[in-house]
């Protein structure tokens, strides 16, 4: 009996002193609470460079992992680590998950600008102005700063930019003598024209896609989504004077079979865009990247031109994608985090960026000569980047996203995409996505207005 | 528990079954007294179907395999074209993104070891006890286990999720090895199989020599089990090879991605910008998932096919 | 009486004295790694369904609320109408089919039996992933095989479209796994005891009538198992409709299968509490249909 008591003592000893020992080293370890400090002075940002450290950035664009290696290379002691977690919605469930569970996330998130509202709402991301970055409003355009200025707060800073304009295959065009579209009722009267000449062409491909829609709607000055400052009321309206506007003109195509049934990003739309029965893309000034290393076999045939409006001699276009680079509030490195964003997008990195292909979002390279003057030999030898660069200027104003727009973009299939699937007048779908997405709304919380 | 003598006998019964008489399957096998059947031409016709049925995208795959990305998008799927570039495309799906397919292919390898192995072994003693032994609670875990068989693995990816972030094991082999360890299939396999394979008198036996009953199973019983044993294994190996969902929840970073999520990744890379679409290597990657898996069941048929009519019988 | 030595166990009282823990050593391990990745996830999901986090908000217990709305939910009720209608179609025709084979394997009147039987069982060791995006690749109407025989033989197919949808996952899902039936059942014909078939021989019985009258009820607890195995695949339908999503994004909506619309409300609505509710009840009615197949299926027995 002895023996057993002294046992028990003994090995109530041993947890006793384990569980002071890790108490203890808890205590300690907590000294390194500076690097997660939420502000600091660009001195204080040089100073926490200087250090050993690492951090780990969740992004897709692959000119990340060069701009990390450059980085590293300036800042030794630095290490950073480059996660592709997924593709845009992917990557933003991984991102919620991982802010849910209260770990597992990254330092350093790519966030697309339709998203930032999403995750700003949940104080998940770092207010970067408390890192003494509001001053770089004048590098950016305009476009780009609204949309990650949200709320007083600096919620990321812009990574590219995707202004609209008209992609279009000059090879078909000119087989069946069209002329460049300048107008929506022109480009409509081209669709006719091409599919029917050949039946197996169309103007161009849509099965349904949320971040056009809502792209065609703020061209055509539609503002369905308000939010209120304090992010608690939202109003919805999808069939605002611009809504409808788009959605007459876009069923045209739709109703009419002139649009390919192919869903973009899929190998089958590849393969349009490579034979010309995809004849043109409205699309985000980004395309000219992915048309460069997909679609090599069109080489020589693409051309750019601005987006068409709704009023000839008018000029207006809007952001399609595009992503800012956000430091995570969970971050326990801000100090080095926040270094790197800035490096990435508003020093040495952007000219990575768009080594890779990427369209910039800062002024200084949108109106450089260099930039201006490159004409790339995919699209013939033309000046691209000057139709682009004016398409970020022609970016109508005032538009915003909704805080849970991530969601409502994800049940536009179910809604929107019906249209399309019955050939429906697509403003019946947007009454649909309206609805569900205000119910959506409504159970989580918000005080919804749907008109 | 006595062995129930029923007239659809297993594998180490006396009774005679064609399993039994001619235990390799074989060509042209005889039944029973030796008459041979003749072979029947239109039947093997109409089986053909089936079979070009179950092989045509496999050879779709092995066809796409051989081309290039850009020769993938412009020709016919079922036949050759452009060079020949299956060498060069293996080469380039182990190589691509600093060699992370075979990053992938260790993880899958790690996650079936461990976790197939784990789970029969799992199995094999839980099986054994619930087909040899009478104890309290038993009835309770067969209701438990075959109703657990019944819930949708959506049910428990959220909850097992959250509750895995909270420990810390989130992105994490263990996030996918410790559920792949539970397989009420082969539990049951091992049950049934267990109920006939091992004859009560040799445990008894055991047991009056005085030999513990960890020692018996470890020295005897387990060795009758070998066909149920390598059909759990087999099976639980297919499951964990080709585990998709729980590792698409699980894991936030591509470190331990299994093949599987990470051919879903790289077939999702197109849909970016500046992205790269690498079909070819998505293509050549899926026929390399695929073949370790064969060459696993070509291996073992024998065991497999006696272990599954035991199984199948005892329902 | 000393107690310093163990007895044997059986002892002279008949009934039974001691409850004998033995087996637990066994059965132990498997279930306690079940508790932790089944029970307790299960036991979590429970709690979860019983409260509701919203993004502004927080979190509350509002009791069973979450299934009242379920109840009403005409989503959930959609997704259970297609998996109900895919099971009565999709189930009969692939186990029909697997029984066909079975009987043709085991009529010893095939020319290379082995190699169907090899060929027949590969696309089981094919990953869900892989199986969707190669027939994914095929369904393609404007590049893929479809678009072929749409030409050659002046069809217009199209796999892709929301009347057709279901059936193209019907149809991988049914290539996935018909050889795996198709074992199972052969398996269990392969232990039809011989004097069996020597006394219809006898008998003068013909090919059809040996497949009736002894085949056939030899095979009838394995097809319950495979009838049961196909109900809970078919009410968990979800790899397959997910991954050809991308293709299809109007003919497959976020709610196509139960526990596609369990995922997307989680981790899409991040509406996880109304998730653990619809997948409860999925589990729940899951259980109860595949238990009366088995209960009408034993009970048929001798």
């Amino acid at each position: 009996m002895n023996k057993k008591h002294s046992t028990l003592r003994r090995v109530a000893t041993a947890v006793a002193g384990g569980v002071a020992l890790t108490v203890a080293l808890a205590a300690c370890s907590s000294g390194g609470a500076a690097g997660s400090a939420d502000s600091g002075s660009a001195s204080d940002i040089t100073a926490a460079l200087q250090k050993k450290s690492s951090i780990t950035v969740w992004a897709w664009a692959p000119a990340v992992k060069d701009i990390a290696k450059s980085f590293e290379k300036k800042y030794p002691n630095v290490t950073v680590k480059v996660v592709n977690a997924g593709t845009g919605n992917d990557q933003y469930i991984k991102l919620q998950n991982a802010i849910k569970a209260g770990s597992g996330g990254p330092d350093v998130a790519q966030i697309e600008y339709y998203a930032l509202p999403q995750f700003a709402l949940g104080d998940s991301l770092a207010d970067l102005g408390k890192f003494g970055m509001s001053d770089l409003e004048s590098k950016y355009t305009t476009g780009t700063w609204n949309s990650v200025n949200l709320n007083g707060k600096l919620a990321a800073l812009p990574q590219d930019s995707g202004p609209m304009a008209l992609f279009y295959n000059k090879t078909v065009f000119d087989k069946y003598g069209i002329a460049v579209p300048t107008t929506w009722d022109e480009y409509i009267a081209a669709a006719k024209t091409l599919h029917a000449a050949d039946p197996n062409a169309y103007i161009t491909n849509d099965t349904g896609d949320a971040g056009f829609t809502t792209s065609m709607i703020w061209q055509a000055g539609g503002q369905p989504y308000k939010t209120s400052s304090d992010g608690k009321k939202v109003t919805i309206d999808l069939q605002d004077a611009g809504a409808k506007k788009y959605a007459d003109m876009w069923s045209q195509l739709v109703d009419g079979g002139l649009v390919s049934p192919i869903s973009s990003w899929s190998d089958e739309w590849y393969k349009g865009l490579a034979d010309g029965s995809i004849a043109t893309l409205a699309i985000g000034a980004w395309m000219p990247g992915n048309l460069e290393t997909g679609v090599e076999a069109a080489s020589g045939s693409w051309r750019v031109a601005p987006l068409p409006t709704y009023e000839a001699g008018s000029a207006a276009t809007a952001e399609n994608g595009g992503s800012g680079d956000s430091v995570m509030a969970a971050s326990t490195n801000k100090l080095v985090a926040a270094g790197f964003v800035k490096y990435m997008n508003a020093q040495e990195g952007t000219q990575i960026s768009m080594d890779a292909g990427g369209f910039p979002s800062t002024t200084a390279d949108l109106s450089s000569s260099k930039f201006l003057d490159a004409a790339p030999d995919y699209f013939g030898g033309q000046e691209i980047n000057k139709v682009l660069a004016q398409a970020s200027k022609d970016v109508v104003k005032g538009w915003s996203y909704l805080p849970f727009q991530v969601y409502s973009n994800s049940i536009f299939g179910d809604t929107v995409g019906q249209a399309y699937a019955d050939k429906a007048n697509l403003n019946e779908g947007l009454k649909a996505w309206q609805k569900s997405t205000a119910s959506y709304g409504s159970e989580q919380g918000f005080t919804v207005t749907s008109k | 528990m006595t062995v129930p003598n029923t007239t659809a006998a297993t594998i180490t019964a006396p009774k005679r079954s064609r399993a039994s008489v001619s235990p390799k399957p074989t060509l042209g096998r005889k039944i029973g007294a030796g008459m041979v059947r003749p072979k029947s031409i239109p039947l093997t016709v109409i089986m053909a179907i089936l079979v070009v049925y179950s092989l045509l995208p496999l050879f779709w795959l092995f066809v796409g395999s051989t081309k290039t990305q850009s020769e993938l998008l412009n020709s016919f799927g079922l036949w050759f074209s452009g060079p020949f570039s299956l060498f060069q495309n293996i080469g380039e799906t182990l190589t691509y993104d600093n060699g992370v397919f075979v990053r992938w292919l260790l993880n899958t390898l790690l996650y079936v070891v461990v976790g197939a192995g784990g789970a029969t072994f799992l199995a094999l003693l839980g099986g054994y006890g619930l087909a040899k032994f009478t104890f309290p609670g038993k009835k309770a875990v067969f209701a438990v286990v075959l109703g657990a068989v019944a819930i949708p693995g959506t049910a428990l990816a959220v909850p097992t999720f959250l509750m895995f972030s909270q420990m810390h094991l989130t992105n994490t082999p263990w996030a996918i090895i410790l559920p792949s360890l539970i397989s009420p299939f082969g539990l049951y396999l091992i049950w049934t199989y267990a109920q006939d394979a091992i004859p009560s008198e040799l445990l008894e036996a055991a047991r009056m020599d005085g030999a513990g009953e960890f020692r018996t199973f470890f020295t005897i019983s387990w060795r009758l089990l070998t066909p149920g044993l390598i059909t759990v294994l087999l099976f639980t190996l297919v499951a964990t090879w080709n585990n998709y969902f729980l590792p698409l929840i699980m894991l936030s970073e591509p470190t331990w991605y299994p093949l599987t999520v990470g051919l879903n990744q790289w077939n999702q890379q197109a849909q970016t910008v500046g992205g790269q679409p690498i079909y070819n290597l998505v293509i050549t990657g899926s026929l390399l998932t695929i073949i370790p898996i064969v060459v696993a069941f070509l291996f073992l048929q024998r065991y497999w096919q006696s272990g599954l009519a035991a199984g199948s019988v005892k329902a | 009486m000393s107690q310093a030595q163990p007895v044997a166990r059986v002892r002279r009282t008949p009934h039974k004295a001691k409850l004998d823990w033995s087996g637990w050593k066994f059965v132990g391990p498997f279930m306690i790694v079940f508790a932790f990745v089944l029970i307790a996830p299960v036991v979590y999901s429970i709690y979860l369904s019983l409260f509701k986090e919203q993004l502004i908000g927080g979190n509350q217990f509002v009791g069973l609320a979450n299934y009242a709305q379920a109840f009403t939910d005409p989503k959930l009720w959609d997704a259970l109408g297609r998996v109900t209608l895919f099971l009565i179609v999709q189930v009969p025709i692939m186990l029909a089919i697997s029984l066909a084979a079975a009987l043709a394997l085991d009529s010893a009147r095939l020319y290379l039996s082995s190699f169907f039987r090899i060929a027949i069982f590969l696309p089981y060791a094919v990953p869900a992933v892989v199986a969707t995006l190669m027939w994914g690749f095929m369904y393609g109407t404007q590049f893929g095989l479809v678009r072929n025989i749409n030409d050659w033989l002046g069809t217009h197919l199209a796999p892709l479209s929301s009347n057709w949808v279901l059936v193209s996952v019907g149809n991988i899902n049914t290539w996935e796994f018909i050889g795996y039936n198709m074992l199972l059942f052969y398996a269990a014909l392969r232990v039809i005891p011989v004097d069996l078939y020597e006394a219809a021989e006898l008998d003068g019985a013909g090919t059809f009538r040996v497949i009736r009258s002894i085949k056939l009820p030899a095979l009838r607890p394995a097809i319950v198992i495979g009838v049961i195995f196909s109900i809970i695949g078919s009410f968990q339908l979800f790899n397959e409709p997910n991954i050809l999503r991308s293709l299809a994004p109007n003919a497959i909506s976020t709610y196509f299968t139960p526990n596609m619309y369990a995922y997307n409300l989680s981790f899409s609505g991040q509406q996880y509490n109304y998730s653990a509710t619809i997948a409860i009840i999925v589990g729940v009615l899951t259980a109860v249909i595949a238990f009366i197949v088995q209960l009408t299926g034993s009970r048929k027995e001798a």
